[in-house]
């Protein structure tokens, strides 16, 4: 497009993806999104209740009408028993963050304070660095990265999103 | 009575004997070896065929199944035995033909250690199966066979691939060999059909009078074929098909527009252009048909009757998606249509077949069409042709009218060229009554022609016509059309001599025509030798070209059907 990428382009979504637990099954579907152009900022790969499954959450951002498609595609691999795109209304998405940043004594009690106020939890401490970590929806990390960086921020990690359909509503 | 002790290859054999497998097309080498040595040791009456290069094995599975339905079993070992296969997977895939590849690998402790002859199979080809596997277990040997060839054959079929180490093989098994399939994700769609789809189609069909029905691969797939005709005839629908939807729908009947596309007959491309309702059944309106997307009848109500739910919207946008089997839908459409007024239509699309009809001149040098006609003729249309990649494929599919399904075989999604010998051969194994006829170019002939071998020794009496025009046609073209006629890389200057070739080769029998006037009586010839292979090297015309012709990447309102006199410009779309 000449005019650059538009907002839909750089929207992000959420995709969970309900797999047998087989051999191969998470190269074929990196394959698929792949082959359509469709680059993934994140992937969580997790445990289900039954062993024989296992569930994908991929975020990733893209043209959202072939989306659909890549989705269909998706579903179509044999190993696949489900794959659908959650809207953050119908679903809890959740994140967590573990942030590393350099405070000293002076610097920390407006870290802790900033901590504090997104319910984050200190879990590890030395004398010149801590390592917060901040559970919730992406914003909300977003938020608190963005005030810790008048800190110099040495190392961050991201688990990228995990979700669940809100009520009866299977995943 | 004590159990036979099995190892894994035995029950590999017992299980394929199970699926009803007749041949295995095979090359044998070190991973195989104890799946070879089990087909000797088991007795099975399974028949192997030793092919000369595993891409013809890939491509005999696959013309045995076009022409039969049935899928058959492909059969080589690790490393370079496996990766020849792929071409011949990929041809599949695209064109959703069932096929069981059985690669040996090498033993489980060297697998990822660059062990000599190991390649990973199961990775390379991933994005060309349906599925595959990589068989850890000897006794997981039953459930991986029942579930490959339930995976094959059903819904949308496609190749699967199953990579079995050494060591995997020759263990032993002790598994039930009725396993029970594990395939918790793999749902084809039920038989029933979504009524209020089926509605929707009857209300929009109702209102048409300009409807055209495109007939797909797919109508051939579930067996459509009747339903096809009734629903045409109950409508008074013109039907036009696709390439590989050729024999579908009669093309000698009244309502045949014959085939659609780049090349197909300008009344189809016509009557779908100005269609006030298009309806696909079992064809994925692929790039040759619709040529430009956005374009594609634009003003129409457009209809997509597919089982595969990922076709839907893929290339173009319709109004109505019907997700099923083509059989079953159609069945369920029926009792709600009734005929619709479209005697003006039919007489519009009958002027466009008198004033645009495929046509050829026999005056001049021997044209591949005459040939092509000719053996129509000869063998009344009831031939199961088999084409290979090229300016031949095209003018087959125009000048060899298809009546009957599955009679006309052709690699249309990947155009894999030295498609049609092995294609024919798979095809007369299954079908061993009936007149096999492979047309050929000089070019991909040449691709996969140690193949005769397999057929001369087999004494199979397919009948091989080389159309020689001493070009890579196709590609001459595209170059003469678009690109100055600047010939680059298409001169086939030292083609051997076709004729002396084949007869190097025990049993087949051989013929040069080089004359108009020689067609009817060399094809006579070559027709009534069944006791082994015949070929024929036709020395036609060298610089034909192939009309119509939609370029590609440019709507079908585009559609030349001749020679223009402007410059054209160069094509969008890729090829
Ligand atoms: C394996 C493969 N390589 C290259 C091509 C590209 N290609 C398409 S048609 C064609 C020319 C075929 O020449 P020939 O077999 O002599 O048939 P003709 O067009 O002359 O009838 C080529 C090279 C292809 N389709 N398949
Ligand atoms: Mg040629």
């Amino acid at each position: 497009m000449s005019n650059g990428t538009t907002d839909a382009e750089t929207a992000a979504h959420t995709i969970s993806v309900y797999v047998a637990n087989k051999p191969g099954v998470l190269a074929r579907i990196a394959q698929v999104f792949a082959r359509r152009g469709y680059n993934i900022d994140a992937l969580v790969v997790s445990s289900v209740v039954d062993t024989h499954f296992s569930r994908m959450t991929i975020t990733l951002k893209g043209d959202p009408e072939g989306l659909d498609q890549v989705i269909q595609q998706t579903s179509k691999l044999i190993d696949v028993i489900r794959c659908v795109e959650h809207r953050d209304e119908e679903s809890v998405v959740k994140e967590m963050a573990l942030v590393k940043i350099a405070a000293d004594e002076a610097e920390r009690t407006l870290a802790l304070q900033i901590a504090d106020h997104f319910g984050a939890k200190t879990v590890d401490l030395t004398e010149s660095s801590m390592i917060l970590q901040v559970t919730g929806n992406s914003d909300k990390l977003d938020a608190m990265i963005r005030l810790l960086g008048r800190f110099k921020v040495i190392e961050l990690v991201r688990t990228g999103k995990v979700v669940l359909a809100r009520g009866d509503e299977v995943t | 009575m004590a159990k036979e002790q099995l190892d894994g290859a035995q029950a590999l054999i017992r299980c394929l004997e199970n699926e009803g497998v007749e041949h295995i097309f095979g090359y044998s080498g070190g991973a195989a070896i104890p799946i070879f040595d089990a087909i000797v040791t088991t007795k099975t009456k399974i028949k192997l065929v030793l092919v000369r290069h595993e891409q013809g094995a890939t491509h005999m599975a696959d013309g045995y199944a076009r022409a039969t339905g049935k899928p058959a079993v492909v059969l080589v070992t690790s490393g370079p035995g496996a990766t020849n296969t792929i071409t011949g997977i990929l041809t599949a895939h695209m064109d959703s033909v069932p096929m069981i590849v059985i690669t040996g690998q090498q033993i489980r402790s060297m697998i990822g250690k660059d062990a000599f002859q190991e390649a990973d199979i199961f990775g390379l080809t991933m994005p060309v199966v349906k599925h595959s596997y990589l068989v850890k277990s000897t006794n997981d040997i039953p459930r991986v066979v029942r579930e490959a060839f339930h995976i094959t054959n059903s819904g949308r079929p496609g190749p699967v691939l199953i990579d079995l180490p050494k060591d995997v093989s020759s263990g032993p098994c002790t598994a039930d060999l009725r396993a029970t399939m594990d395939l918790p994700g793999y749902r084809p769609p039920a038989a029933k059909v979504d009524a209020a789809i089926i509605h929707a189609i009857a209300k929009a069909m109702s209102k048409s009078v300009r409807p055209v029905l495109l007939v797909g691969h797919g109508a051939l797939i579930s067996g459509a074929w009747d339903e096809v005709r009734e629903l045409a005839e109950k409508l008074q629908a013109p039907v036009v098909t696709t390439l590989l939807g050729k024999g579908a729908f009669p093309e000698s009947h009244a309502l045949s527009l014959g085939w659609m596309g780049m090349h197909g007959t300008a009344y189809a491309n016509k009557a779908v252009v100005e269609c006030d309702l298009i309806m696909s059944i079992g064809s994925r309106y692929d790039d040759r048909i619709v040529g430009q997307p956005a374009k594609f009848c634009k003003d129409a109500t457009r209809i997509h009757i597919d089982i595969d739910p990922a076709e839907m919207g893929k290339m173009i946008r319709c109004h109505i998606h019907c997700v099923a089997d083509a059989k079953a839908a159609l069945k369920a459409l029926m009792p709600h249509v009734s005929r619709l007024k479209t005697d003006a239509w039919i007489a519009h699309l009958a002027e466009y077949k008198r004033r645009y009809p495929l046509h050829f001149k026999k005056k001049g040098g021997l044209k591949m069409q005459h040939v092509i006609d000719e053996a129509w003729r000869l063998t009344e249309g009831k031939a199961v042709v088999v084409t290979d990649v090229g300016q031949h494929q095209m003018w087959a599919a125009q000048f060899y009218r298809s009546d009957h399904p599955h009679n006309f075989l052709s690699s249309g999604g990947a155009g894999t060229m030295g498609f049609a010998l092995p294609a024919a051969i798979g095809a007369q194994f299954g079908r061993p009554k009936e007149t096999v006829l492979a047309f050929c170019g000089d070019g991909g002939f040449q691709m996969t022609m140690f193949e005769l071998a397999t057929a001369a020794i087999h004494r199979l009496p397919i009948k091989i016509v080389i159309l020689n025009n001493h070009y890579l046609g196709m590609v001459r073209q595209w170059q003469e059309l678009f690109y100055d006629d600047r010939k680059s890389g298409v001169d086939l200057l030292g083609n051997p001599d076709f004729v002396k070739l084949a007869q190097a080769f025990e049993g087949v029998k051989a013929f040069n025509l080089k004359r108009g006037a020689d067609v009817r009586k060399i094809l006579s010839r070559a027709l009534a030798y069944n006791d082994g292979p015949a070929l024929i090297n036709a020395e036609v015309e060298k610089t034909d070209n192939v009309y119509p012709m939609v370029p590609a990447g440019r709507p079908l309102e585009d559609m030349i059907v001749e020679r223009p006199r402007y410059k054209m410009e160069k094509p969008t779309g890729s090829t």
